[in-house]
Order: C-alpha cells, then structure tokens, then sequence
C-alpha cells in the first residue's frame, strides 16, 4: 500500500491525477456535509444571473441560487452516484467473473452468456430501457449504470482468473491440497486486485460521465437537487446571455474524469508490469 | 470449432435473450399493461373497455404466449402501434434511422482518419515532446463528454462568429448532400471526439506493444527501411486491436448520439428513443432499443469479420 | 588475409545521460571470411547485446555503442566502420552484408504475413526482384534449407508451421541474399534436442556451401564442439577467454570456461553418472513409490456438439518403481508425456488406468508424501505472498497451524537450501531464479515428503547456477533419504543426478534401466537418436545427420488400444522395448 502511494507520486499522472481526486473527494464530503458557501437551492431573486464576483465566486443562475454551492452538491451527487453504481457492479462482476473461471463448464456457459446478452446493449440505451422502466431517479442512475458495468467487470475479472487458475502457483496449491477457499482468496483474489483496481477507477471515469449524461438528458437527477449534468442542461439556452453557467460545470465535469483517467492509467503502469516498460 | 462459426451460431441465440430481456423489461413496468400503453388516458377507459382492449392486445394470455406473439410479429416486421403518433413503430424507426447511423458512421471515420495516423505518429516518437502533446490531447479528448464539446461548441459559434448550425428537420444526404454534410459535421465531430481519443491511446499503445515484438526486430534485420517497417510489418498487427475497440466504441456512439441529437436538434434515432420514453411510449421504447441492439450486433460481427480478415491465425484456426 | 569483420574495444551501454550503464567492457575479435566464431557464455554474460551491436539493432533496444570500432569489409571491398554508418547505410547493410536469426522461431515471423511474402521481401529489398521473380527465388530459398514441397509452403503461415521448419524459414530468409556474414542468435535454444541436431546440422552444412563467415552465439558450450572455428567466452561483459575451438576445449585456462565444461555431458563408458547408491541393496527395502500401468488420455472433441471422436494418449501403461534414497530420470522431448506423467502422480490430471503407492517415512503422520517442484520459479510462487506465507502453505493445507516450531523448522529449512534466514519478510520477486527454486524446495520440504518429483526443475536455469542446485539436490537426498523423480529433456543434467533413467517417447517407456547403461549402451532406436542428437565436446566437427522422421499422432481414434509390449533385457538392470521391424 506504501509502495503503491510512493509509485503513484513518482508518477506525473499519478500525482496530478491523485490530487484531482483527493480535491474532488474533499469537495464531495463537504457538500454531504453540508458545508457550501451557500444553501444550494435558495434562491436570491435580486441576484438573477449574475457574473462571478467576490460574493458568488462562480456566479449565480437563473433563480439566483449560488452557481459554487451547487456545484459542490452536484460534485457530490455525482460522486455518490459514481462510487455506489462501480461499487456494486465491481461486487457482483467479481462474484460471477471468479466463480465463471473457476467452476467453468456449465455455470460458466451461462454467466457468460448472459453477460453477452447485456453487452448486446449500447451501454447508454442499457441505462435508458432501465430507466424507462422503472423511472428517472436517483437510484435509477446508480442501478442503471452498475447494470451496465457488471458485466464488463464480470470479464475483466473472468479472463485473468482463468490465467491464473492455470499458472504453476495453484497447480502446486493443489498438490499441497490447500482448501478451495484458500486457493480462490489467497491465489486468485490477491492477484487479481492489482487490475481490478485500475478497471474500478476507469470505471469510476466512466460512470461519472453516465451520470453527468443521463442528468443532462433529464432522466437522472432530478431538479430542485443539483447535479452537474443537471446544471449543464438548465445553461442550454442561457449560454450566450450567462457563459459561466455553461463554461463552470462543464470544466467541473471534464476535470473529473480527467483525474480518474489519469489515476487509472497510472495504477496501470505501477500495477501492470507488461506495459510499464513501454512507459517512462 | 472456428471462431466466427462459433460467432455466427451464437448470434441469433443471443439476438434471442436480448428479445426476451426487452419484453421483460417492459412487461416489469409498474401499472398494468394497459395504462403503460396508453398513459393517463387509460384512467378514462371502462371495465369493460379494458377487458376488450386487454383481449385486443392479447395481454390476458400468458406472458410465454404474449412473448410468442411479439416475437413473432417483431420477425416480420410488426414491433407494434405508437401510442403517441398511432403509426407502426417501424416506420417510425426507419425513418428517423438513416441520420443516426449516418452521424454514427461519420463519427468513425473522423476517429480513424485522425486518431489512427496520430497514434502512429506518437509510438514513433515515444516519449519525445510530440509524443507528449498526443498523449495530453488523447487524455483531455477521452475525459470530456460529448455534450460539453457539444455545447461549447454551439456557444463558440453563437457568441464569436454569431451563426447557428441547421436545426430542426433533417436534410437528406441524396436530395442536397453539401447541405447534409453541413448539418451534420459539426454533431459527427462532437460525436467523434472523444472516439477519436481512444483510437489515437489505443493505436499509439498497440503500435509500441507491436513495435517491441521479435518479428519487427527480424524486419529490421533483414533490411526493411525504417518506414516500411511500420506501415507494412508493424501496423497490420497493431490494428488488430484498434478494430476490436472500434466495435465497443460504436456501442458508445450509438447511445452518445441520444446526446448530441439532443444538444444539436436533430431529429434521429436516439431522439426518438429519448422522447419515447419521456412520453411513456413503452411500444416504441421496446421497438427503438430492440432495433439499436440489432445494429451493435450486426456493427459487432463486421469487426469480427474485419478482425478475422488481419488476422490469420482467427482465419484459419491453430495448425 | 584481411579479416571480414574486426571489432575493437566494442563497449555496449544501456540508458540515457548520467544513468549509462555499462553492459559489454570491451570487446574485441577478428572473423575471417568463411570462418565460424562461437560467442560462448550465460544470460546477462553480454553476449546477445555484442551480437546485436553489430548490425545495430541494439540502438532499438534503447542500447548505445558508448565507444570502440566495428569494421566491416564489405562484397565491394570498401571497409567500413559500422559504429560510424548512418540509419539509411545501416538499413542496406542488413540483410544484404549480415543476416541474422534469433533465439524464437515462433515470434520471429510477422504472424499476419504469409511465408512467401517474407521471403520474397529479402529479394526485393536487396536484389530488386518481384513478381514472379522473387516468386522463383523465394521457392529456391525454401529447397536449400531442404523444405519440402517448397512452392505450398510459401502459402503458409508462420502460425501453421513447427517450430523447427520456422527456424528453416528464418534461415532461409537471412541467406537469402548471400550474405557475408551471418549471426545466429542462440538458434536451437527454443527447440528439441532432435531438432535442434537438424537445425545445426543445416547450418553447418550451408556454411559450406555458401562460405558464409558466422558469428554464433550460444550457452550450451557443447553445441560450440560440432561448427565453431574460434571460441569467445564471456562472463558479465567482459571477455574471458578466446582461442581456436580445440584450444578452448582441451586445454581452457580461464576458471570460468573450465566451469561451464565440467555441465557438458560425456556418456560415453558411464563414469559420469553417480555412483553413491546401489540398487541390489535398496531393493531389500518396501519401494517409495511404485507405479503400474498408469494411462492418461485426455478427450478429443470436435463439431458443434462437442462430440468426442479420439482422444491423446498422453501416456501409456507406464510402470516402474522408485526407491528410498534413488534418483528416477523421465527422459524425453516435449510432448512426450513426461510431465503428464508427474502431473498424474500429484492428482493434477486424472488417469484412466493404472495406479501408483505411495510408501510414506515410518513413523512420521504424513499429510502429503508426494511433493513436485515446478520448472518455472518465476510462476510456481504467488508474487502477492512472502516466503512465509508460501511456506506455511502446505502445512496449513494438511491442518497445522503457523506455530514458533513451525517458524524454526521455517528459518532451518531457509538456510539448509542456502538462502538468507530473514527471508521469511520478503516476496518472490525480491529473489533470482536460482533462489526462487531453492525456496521451493524448501516448501516442498516443510511437510516431510518422501518422494519429490521434480518437473523441469532445473532446465529455466543458467548453466552454474543449474550446478549448484544439483549439487544441492543431492546433498538433500543423502541426508533426507528422498526419492526423486526427476522429469527432464536435458541429458546433460540428467547424466549428473540420476541412478536410474527411464526414456519416454509418445507417451510410452522405450527403454529404462540403470543410468550409466541406458547412457553408455543405449538399445532402443529412439534412445541411440536422442543421445546421438546431444551435442558433446567429443564430437568435433563431426556432420549431424539430417534426420527427418516425426513424431507418431499421438491422437488415436475411440477404442484404440495400443499393443501390449514385449521387453528385452540387456543386463541386470536395463530393458528396451521391442521395436516392430516394419517401422
């Protein structure tokens, strides 16, 4: 864990990858907390649109309401999003990607297909039938998008559990008759965190900007709560007259994901050592 | 057994689950069938009227009877009335298909044209201040949204050279193909934005990985001059993965379009599905999801063929 | 005579500013036109990075030549220094004055191009031939390295070739245009014994022909015996030794070549077999291990339905029995069943017959008798556990806990294999592969075993690092009273650590019996072919035999049974199998 705090700091994109993320974290809990310059969602009639100042850093929207405070709840929104939809698919794509690999055969068969079946979908329609049939919403977001991702963990963990299962360590495992527990926590799971923390993180890149897009597209979040898709969508049509309602959630956004790409791409050279070489 | 047979045998089994998840899926809708369909008018309707339309729609059978049904009339073409517009689905699907996949198609191409020779370029020049330049482009093109391009976009255009892309209907690329294009680079240029990113890491990637393999080192042995080394020895293997990405990406533009048929109005596909399910029109939710998947499936056996075509080893099968 | 190639003081480095380092100090060597000089040592030794200064390539590898010269005598005449040439002269140079072939036919080809393509590539590049041309010439190309049916094979594919006629391929396209030098980079290292005797043998017999001067780089110094002119012996970049062949062999003055010379096999008369155990006397006592008829198969299926239509007879009725305190060697190639084998007697595949008893040390509760050491210590450890996890392993497998005797039978076992006792912190990858191979046979030790199967152990190892594992092995068996069976393609390792040797070929034992019979008398036609195959520093200049019989299918159809054998006994303790005349 030291070792891998100590790579991730020698690394460029790790370190400015990891102070994205450690930002945008901090940000997310104090919104949670309650703690924003202003109450997101009061609105200050007088101060309709107006541009970043000293009182309203980032400005105000069409109501008035302080365009920083919501940006911060919308951090955290999108966070609480992000990390409960990756966290579940993470769970149930590892439960079925282990036991697929190491029971094989007919249980394998099935999983396997079936993880077909959902990737058969275009991921956002994935979400969009889920959404449709159950309904715009928070928790819709968080299921549609650990829907999605399950089984794309399920084969990021299955493939490299079966390399596994078939290296030299496990065979000598079952020579020493080490129990079926201890081959699949100690051999299997322990050599398969180093990628499936790099998937998660991709994965929380990837869920951030679901979220955003669903948001956006009003099947997300829904108003008066603020999210930053949200806030990009009410922007639309004010964009000319208000740009930092345009330009403010949309660098919010963007930095984001850049800081989780970055933090997976350099968890993959520290964890990966195939492609570390190709890497300064 | 060869890989594209086996490909090709579980094609229509899994076209098959997929059918069976969207009518689930649909059928799973709180309510009954009935006020699904017909929205808050159904509030209107008498016992009596219900029952007869339940009759009508065959929803008093079985759900493994329902299923037989739609399945059935999905194979000829029948995906159902729309209870917004009162027009076949289908017809309704074709006629807004032809931008989607036109825009789509768009996408990938930009994508390839520029991300390709790009990551190329960047393996070539590994970990010079150019290579560093692509990498930072590809790392900031892969983290935005397409509608954040999307939008900024717009308010470039607006605010600084005070113009506004076609919106609204759509232009037909046979009836006024300049006109088309117009419309529509700016929306496949969004689209293919972050697409062209991944193409430009994973080339870039794949080009170093294949770069350091021993068949390039005997290329060189032999001779081969510099260029030739990579176009010819070095880029027919790097674009085995490039074409598997492609396929996964299209999945992506597939949905991605919902958002910026949305930011550019534009009347496509994803459009519709968008408002369909805004309106509650299950039917044509059901047709417009349905009907995608197909197309990434079929988008997704072309890679494998494309995949099977650079690689000899899938072609032929071991020795 | 001016020399072909001269190279003066030639250092190598790897890395960029203050961060060189230095790998080849100093190289210097003259080869004549038509001469063979065999650059001889171990991996890191620098000889690869020498080889590859030389036409270059090094400066892909991220390498530098940091200073010395490099002269070529070009087909014109011209001399020139290869240190100094430009990327676009360098580009002409290769291929058409210097050829090269490389350690791994498997990955030297382009995998998406057909053999023909590549062939003819050489001709066009160099001889600016095309169409049907260098159609012509690349066919010609495939019949001098004695491929047959030539003008198909151009049609193929690197992945629908062996390993040896990829080798074949790979020379052909590097003599393609006459070169007048050729450097082989360890050509046979990737291949069976058998052939790699045909792969040398076709090298040595295009030398003569086309008069080619070779530079060949090898760690097998008995290889060096049948083609080299001159040796050069390396050691961490520096050169040690060099001097016509029979100089080097007969009379080596540095230490280090004396060491690398003592792993070469010698066979002949025996003597180099151990004799510290005698079997007669063993023989009283209950065997270790006994095997009867043991059979393994696995399935054939083919067809969408999976349908089962043969299966591979991966090893067939094999029996014999292992003493205390005895060595047992498998022999044979890959693909013989060897490893099956040992597989089978740990459970890791099933048998469709036979069985095996295993005879425990009175008085010890053992949990598992039967241990295996693996041949790739880079995989056989978990990287993600340390030593003591790993060597807890097979203790906690059995029911026992990590108690205070368990850690002292831990730090014992640690430094009896001869590794540092406060290894029990670290992880594997903290440890070289010599060491790693120790620490599993520490692990295999922790429960007592009394048989140890030992698969490959030692072959992913250098040469003096092979030795002292050996060495180890049998201080170990001494005083432990073990029973090994020891699975290996290598005769050389096998002559030094067996009593008894059993060779396996398509799955069956042709031939067993007391080592220094089976080696210095072999009866078995198979047996004679793989030792004769076995380059020794006896055999000097000797021509190979151009050898081209494959190996049987060992995929039989349903219900086949193989006939039952019939042994012929050559002395007390050595049998051949029969062999049908017709064959």
């Amino acid at each position: 864990m030291a070792d891998l705090l100590r790579g991730l700091l020698r690394h460029p994109s790790g370190r400015i990858g990891g102070a994205i993320v450690a930002l945008y974290i901090i940000v997310a809990v104090l919104a949670h907390l309650g703690v924003t310059p202003y109450d997101p969602i009061q609105q200050f009639r007088i101060d309709r649109l107006k541009p970043p100042s000293g009182a309203h850093w980032m400005g105000t929207d069409m109501f008035g309401r302080d365009v920083l405070s919501r940006l911060m709840v919308g951090i955290g929104q999108s966070f609480l999003v992000a990390f409960a939809s990756v966290g579940i698919s993470a769970v149930i794509g590892t439960a079925l990607g282990l036991t697929a690999a190491w029971f094989g055969h007919l249980w394998d068969g099935v999983v396997m297909r079936l993880m077909d079946i959902l990737l058969a979908f275009p991921a956002v329609l994935l979400a969009l039938l889920i959404i449709a049939v159950i309904g715009p919403g928070t928790g819709t977001s968080v299921m549609a998008i650990a829907f999605v991702y399950t089984p794309i963990f399920t084969r990021v963990v299955r493939g490299p559990a079966l390399s596994i299962k078939s290296r030299d360590f496990v065979d000598a495992a079952r020579t020493f008759g080490s129990s079926r527990v201890y081959i699949l926590t100690r051999h299997l799971m322990l050599n398969l965190v180093a990628p499936l923390t790099v998937q998660v993180t991709l994965a929380l890149a990837w869920s951030l900007l679901t979220e955003a897009g669903l948001s956006f597209l009003g099947l997300g979040t829904q108003p008066p709560a603020s999210s930053l898709g949200l806030m990009l969508s009410e922007s639309g049509n004010l964009m000319e007259m208000a740009p930092w309602l345009l330009v403010f959630p949309g660098i919010a956004i963007m930095l984001g994901i850049l800081g989780f790409n970055l933090l997976g791409d350099a968890l993959r050279d520290i964890l990966d050592p195939k492609t570390r070489s190709a890497l300064a | 057994m060869n890989y594209l047979t086996r490909r090709l045998v579980t094609f229509p089994l899994i076209m098959l689950g997929v059918s069976v998840l969207v009518f689930v899926a649909i059928r799973m809708v709180p309510g009954d069938a009935i006020t699904a369909m017909l929205g808050t008018e159904a509030g209107l309707l008498t016992p009596d009227q219900r029952k007869a339309l339940a009759g009508y729609f065959g929803i008093d059978r079985s759900w493994t009877a329902q299923y037989w049904h739609w399945l059935l009339g999905a194979l000829q073409g029948d995906l159902g009335l729309s209870v917004t517009n009162g027009k076949p689905v289908l017809d309704v699907i074709l006629s807004r298909f032809p931008l989607t996949i036109e825009l789509a198609l768009l996408a990938v191409v930009i994508a390839l044209c520029i991300g390709l020779p790009l990551g190329v370029f960047a393996a070539t020049r590994n970990q010079k201040p150019s290579d560093l330049a692509v990498r930072i482009f590809a790392m900031l093109g892969q983290s935005t949204p397409s509608f954040v391009i999307g939008l900024l976009i717009l308010y470039i255009l607006s605010s600084v050279f005070g113009i506004l892309p076609t919106m609204g209907s759509a232009v037909s690329l046979f009836e006024d193909p300049i006109g088309n294009l117009k419309q529509l680079i700016l929306p496949a240029l969004t689209l293919g934005f972050s697409f062209t990113a991944s193409v430009t890491r994973i080339s870039r990637s794949a080009m170093l990985d294949v770069l350091n393999d021993d068949y390039v080192r005997t290329a060189r042995s032999k001779g081969v001059p510099a260029l030739q080394v990579i176009w010819r020895h070095a880029l027919p293997n790097a674009l085995i993965p490039v074409v598997t990405l492609s396929g996964v990406e299209f999945g992506y533009l597939l949905g991605g379009a919902v958002l910026v048929e949305k930011i550019y109005a534009l009347p496509g596909l994803g459009r519709l599905a968008l408002d369909a399910i805004l309106q509650r029109d299950y039917a044509l939710v059901q047709g417009c999801v349905l009907f995608v998947a197909l197309n990434f499936m079929i988008v997704n056996l072309l890679v494998d063929l494309a995949y099977a075509a650079l690689d000899p080893r899938i072609r032929l099968g071991g020795r | 005579m001016t020399p072909l190639l001269s190279v003066r003081d030639l250092r190598v480095g790897f890395g960029k500013g203050d961060a060189v380092k230095e790998i080849v100090h100093g190289v210097s060597f003259d080869l004549h036109p038509g001469e063979t000089l065999a650059i001889v040592g171990e991996s890191g030794s620098g000889k690869s990075v020498t080889a590859l200064s030389i036409n270059r390539l090094i400066d892909y590898g991220g390498g530098r030549i940091l200073s010395g010269a490099i002269a070529l005598r070009t087909r014109k005449g011209e001399a020139l220094d290869l240190t100094q040439t430009s990327p676009q002269r360098m580009e002409k140079i290769r291929g058409a004055e210097i050829g090269m072939i490389f350690q791994e036919p498997m990955t030297s080809l382009n995998p998406v191009k057909t053999i023909g393509w590549q062939l003819e590539e050489a001709f066009r590049l160099h001889r600016g031939l095309s169409g049907a041309a260098a159609h012509k010439a690349a066919i010609e190309a495939l019949e001098r390295v004695r491929i047959p049916d030539a003008e198909r094979r151009l049609g193929y594919y690197p992945h629908q070739l062996s390993g040896g006629m990829l080798q074949r391929v790979m020379i052909a396209i590097a003599l393609a245009t006459n070169p007048r030098l050729l450097i082989a980079d360890e050509p046979t290292t990737a291949l069976d014994v058998s052939v790699q005797a045909q792969i040398m043998a076709l090298l040595a017999e295009l030398k003569r022909e086309t008069g080619t001067g070779m530079i060949f780089i090898t760690h097998d110094i008995g290889l060096v015996a049948g083609i080299a002119d001159r040796v050069l012996v390396m050691q961490a970049g520096d050169v040690v030794e060099q001097g016509p062949l029979d100089q080097i062999l007969d009379a080596p003055q540095h230490p280090y070549t004396q060491h690398l010379l003592k792993a070469v096999p010698h066979f002949a008369g025996g003597e180099a077999v151990r004799h510290d155990f005698r079997r007669v006397d063993a023989l009283k006592q209950r065997p270790a291990l006994t095997v009867d008829d043991l059979t393994v198969r696995f399935p054939v299926t083919s067809g969408l339905l999976r349908r089962k239509t043969g299966a591979v007879h991966a090893v067939e009725s094999v029996s014999f029995d292992l003493m205390p305190g005895e060595t047992l060697a498998i022999v044979g190639e890959s693909g013989s069943g060897k490893s099956t084998t040992a597989r089978a007697l740990l459970d890791l595949v099933q048998p469709v017959r036979g069985s095996f008893e295993v005879r425990g040390l009175e008085g010890k509760s053992q949990h598992r008798p039967v241990q295996m050491v693996f041949q790739n210590p880079y995989a056989s450890l978990n990287p993600r556990l340390n030593v003591e996890s790993l060597l807890a392993e097979p203790v906690r497998a059995g029911g026992g806990r990590l108690t205070s005797a368990m850690r002292d039978r831990m730090t014992y076992l640690l430094a009896r294999v001869g590794l540092p006792t406060d290894s029990l912190t670290r992880y594997p990858h903290e440890f070289s592969g010599g060491q790693r191979q120790r620490l599993c046979i520490a692990r295999a030790l922790m429960v007592d075993p009394s048989v140890l199967v030992l698969d490959e152990a030692v072959s992913a190892l250098d040469v003096s690092v092979q030795a002292k594992v050996l060495e180890l092995l049998v201080d170990l068996q001494k005083e432990l009273h073990l029973a090994y069976l020891f699975v290996s393609h290598d005769m050389a390792v096998v002559e030094r650590i067996a009593h008894r040797i059993a060779v396996v070929y398509a799955g069956q034992i042709v031939e067993m019996g007391d080592a220094a019979a089976v080696l210095s008398n072999p009866q078995h036609s198979y047996t004679r072919r793989l030792i004769a195959a076995v380059p020794t520093i006896e055999r000097r200049r000797e021509r190979f035999e151009l050898d081209t019989r494959s190996v049987p299918s060992l995929v039989k159809p349903i219900g086949y049974e193989p006939r039952e054998a019939s042994w012929i006994s050559y002395g007390p303790d050595h049998k051949a199998r029969a062999e049908e005349l017709s064959a």
